[in-house]
């Protein structure tokens, strides 16, 4: 793949969340862009790969002409790959020490919302939304990753 | 950071601290490419959206070209002229006249109105509605003649002032979605005196349930009028009406005096306000503004004159700039001695006519300057310079518009200076958007309220709602990919010199986007439509294989299906004007006649006896007469997936 196609489908992707049509996008986008484009970086790495791309005075919008070039090097380098299915598994079971095969909804609630880089209350509720199994009250993991991974190929 | 391998030397709450980074990053993935998903599916809907009223203004020219090449058209049949040029019912003096010839049964259980029109009716349709009960077209009628008359002397512009303690309301777009308006009455209560509302057009079309909200909005409006506020959109346009839903439905629950409806409809339509002015600082406009925007020529101008988009005044003595303008849109012009019924003081004159377009179709983006609206084919782009100037010119300090589907419901640009206000939720699809409204009073920031309507009691999780909306975006864009194969073939076998069947990724994105006109993210949606091989090529043939277009007739040609099916709306339309007494037949001679026509302005290369054939085939009891309605559901596209679910043999 060449870099010329990298740049058009970079270019694809940035134009469907540029609304106004004037080569620039909201910051609090350029998340999701990154990421529709395949790659997982953390809250951590999304921070440093903005302060790249940001203008010296920030101005809350990105500019294409700044974008593409960091966009392109990130993606030539593989950087921020997706996280494989058995790394997930495994960190799943970290979390389950006993090894239920399960966490209950109060356990994942305080791990996703106290640990790591915490997610805020409408992402925590957007996860238990589609993980919670109603009738135990808790996420088996191993059928949930399989259920995720399936929805997303 | 990273993708949390452990190691011996960890802590407990290291690894906790780990393995927790690792979900939350996978989540975060996951969920923004969800997202993601929702917002290509948003611009396929969009662009295909935009696509079809751009055939709106060919569909205009097509009239034109009509009257001016059909010449025994308007000498056997006046009637069509008048209709094409707008004709103004006769004029009855008292509703009880207008009525007379509808009864109302005992049998009738639907709602009965009084009038003089009281709060007490508004709360009977509301109830009446929800329960999907169906107003009897005479109290339809006399809603609508009583609307005319006290419409007729509102003003273009309604000026209104608010204060802390009367604030009011400003809806969008409703496009006939009932639940959206009563949610709206559920969160912020019933229009009154002290609770006052403004409507920003566009209340019909698309949705099922438009005549509802029309007598909902109308009959508040009796009660109200100097609390409700209606302003016309561009889908309170009788042309518009018959290619976007509100006619068919009009006719399907009214069978009888659907006739009626739709002709007082017409009328009231051009009486509707251009807009409303809040404390002399907001305007409030269904679409948007020009670089030419005249608000004291929209103060003046007779705007029941203007009948409908798709029918601008006839030019004058060779006036150049109308002449100049039809050319850039490929518009024909009228020879001078075309005769109509109208009298030039029944039209507005060409600069009155734009002006009234650019309020009723133009879009802000964010590219300065003031632009033809090339995506709706009608009134302009305009930027942040143009909304300063403008709103300078009259000391305003904000526009408010609707006419744009926001995925939030509202959408704010222009250095806070232009508010976009959307309020049919789910508009494309169910989850595609929020709906909202604004309140707000002088003195203080505007507030916002969001809402979707949900069909089941609990709202599904987020990527079962994403895979519907994708699923429906990724459907429809299939059946305009199936409506070009031919052509589309045709620019891949150009590309495909070694005639492999395979193209590259850029090869496949440019003629995808030359041919169906539709600027997508091809890159991005290429793994939903078409198969890639190991090398990144495409086998451009796999997307027409799972969808076909149905034949009505077996031996018909293929180009000629497509060519069918790509206009039918257009057809439906022309049909419907043709098909003056609405009985859904016209006369095979009709169709032969309209065809050629059409034939010969669109450009379509297509042999006259394959449609004399075809007119034959349809004409299925030899009585000379094709009933189009059947004629038009013959083309339909077939999903192959879907024959598979029907029979219960595949799973997916």
């Amino acid at each position: 793949i060449t870099v010329a196609e990298f740049h058009k489908k970079i270019k694809d992707a940035f134009e469907v969340f540029d609304h106004e049509a004037n080569n620039t996008v909201d910051v609090r986008e350029i998340g999701t862009i990154i990421r529709s484009l395949g790659c997982c970086p953390s809250e951590g790495e999304l921070h440093d790969l903005i302060a790249e791309v940001e203008e010296e005075e920030p101005t809350g919008y990105i500019r294409f002409e700044k974008f593409l070039p960091v966009m392109t090097e990130v993606l030539l380098e593989r950087r921020y790959r997706p996280i494989p299915e058995d790394i997930l598994l495994r960190a799943f079971e970290v979390l389950d020490p006993s090894k239920r095969g399960f966490l209950l909804k109060e356990e994942l609630i305080k791990y996703m919302t106290e640990e790591g880089e915490p997610f805020s209350q409408e992402e925590m509720e957007e996860m238990l939304s589609a993980a919670i199994d109603p009738e135990s009250n808790s996420v088996h993991y191993k059928d949930y990753i399989a259920m995720m991974v399936i929805d997303e190929s | 950071m990273g993708c949390g391998t452990s190691s011996v030397k960890d802590t407990r709450s290291e690894q906790v601290l780990k393995a927790a980074l690792v979900i939350q990053n996978w989540y975060r993935g996951y969920s923004t490419r969800l997202k993601a998903r929702q917002r290509y599916a948003l611009t396929i809907f969009q662009s295909i959206e935009y696509a079809d009223e751009q055939g709106q203004l060919q569909l205009s020219n097509f009239f034109s070209f009509m009257l001016e090449n059909y010449a025994h058209i308007h000498e056997k049949d006046p009637e069509i002229v008048a209709r094409l040029f707008g004709s103004t019912i006769q004029d009855y003096k008292d509703r009880q006249d207008y009525v007379a010839f509808v009864d109302v049964p005992n049998s009738y259980n639907g709602p009965r109105l009084q009038f003089p029109l009281t709060f007490t009716d508004i709360d009977l349709l509301v109830d009446a509605f929800k329960q999907q009960q169906i107003l009897h077209a005479r109290y339809v009628l006399e809603v609508l003649f009583e609307t005319k008359k006290v419409l007729k002397q509102m003003p273009n512009f309604t000026h209104v002032k608010t204060s802390p303690s009367k604030e009011i309301t400003i809806c969008g777009d409703l496009h006939g979605k009932l639940d959206d308006l009563l949610l709206i009455f559920y969160k912020n209560g019933l229009p009154s005196g002290s609770n006052s509302y403004i409507f920003n057009g566009d209340f019909v079309d698309r949705g099922r349930n438009s005549i509802e909200i029309l007598m909902i909005l109308f009959v508040s409006f009796l009660v109200y009028p100097n609390d409700l506020h209606l302003n016309r959109g561009n889908h309170e346009d009788f042309m518009m009406n018959l290619r976007y839903g509100f006619t068919k439905e009009i006719l399907c629950k009214y069978k009888i005096h659907g006739k009626q409806i739709l002709q007082i409809l017409e009328d009231v339509y051009t009486w509707l306000p251009i807009g409303t002015i809040i404390d002399n600082e907001i305007l409030v406009i269904h679409g948007g503004i020009s670089e030419s925007t005249d608000l004291n020529l929209l103060h003046h101008v007779e705007r029941h004159k203007m009948k409908s988009v798709l029918m601008p005044p006839t030019p004058l003595d060779g006036d150049p700039d109308t002449n100049l303008k039809k050319k850039k849109f490929n518009a024909t012009v009228l020879p001078r001695e075309v005769k109509t019924s109208t009298s030039l003081s029944e039209q507005l004159t060409k600069h009155e006519w734009e002006q009234v377009i650019d309020i009723l179709w133009s879009d802000p983006r964010g590219k300065r300057g003031c632009y033809p609206n090339t995506s709706r084919g009608g009134g302009c782009y305009f930027g942040p310079d143009i909304t300063s100037k403008v709103l300078n010119r009259y000391q305003l300090k904000m526009l408010i518009r609707s006419h744009e589907c926001k995925p939030e419901g509202y959408e704010i640009c222009h250095d806070g200076k232009v508010i976009t206000i959307f309020s049919a939720s789910n508009y494309y699809e169910e989850g595609s958007n929020r709906g909202a409204y604004i309140k707000l009073s002088f003195g203080m920031a505007p507030r916002f309220f969001q809402y979707q309507v949900t069909r089941t009691t609990c709202l599904r999780p987020l990527y079962q709602r994403v895979n519907a909306i994708e699923s429906s975006a990724i459907r429809i864009l299939r059946e305009r990919i199936i409506a070009q194969k031919t052509d589309l073939i045709h620019a891949f076998q150009l590309q495909d010199r070694s005639k492999s069947g395979k193209l590259s990724m850029s090869q496949w994105a440019f003629s995808m986007e030359n041919i169906l006109g539709l600027n997508l993210p091809w890159r991005s949606l290429s793994s939903r439509l078409v198969t890639t091989d190991t090398n990144g090529d495409i086998d451009y043939m796999s997307s027409f294989q799972d969808i076909h277009i149905q034949k009505p007739v077996k031996e018909a040609q293929s180009t000629l299906i497509e060519t069918l099916y790509r206009y039918r709306s257009d057809l439906q339309i022309i049909f419907n004007v043709i098909d003056s007494d609405h009985s859904g037949l016209i006369s095979v001679e009709e169709f032969r006649s309209m065809w050629k026509l059409f034939n010969s302005h669109y450009n379509i290369h297509i042999d006259d006896f394959q449609i004399d054939e075809l007119a034959e085939r349809m004409d299925l009891n030899k009585d000379g007469s094709i009933d189009f309605n059947e004629f038009l559901k013959a083309f339909h596209v077939v999903h192959k997936l879907d024959k598979l679910n029907k029979s219960g043999s595949g799973l997916l």
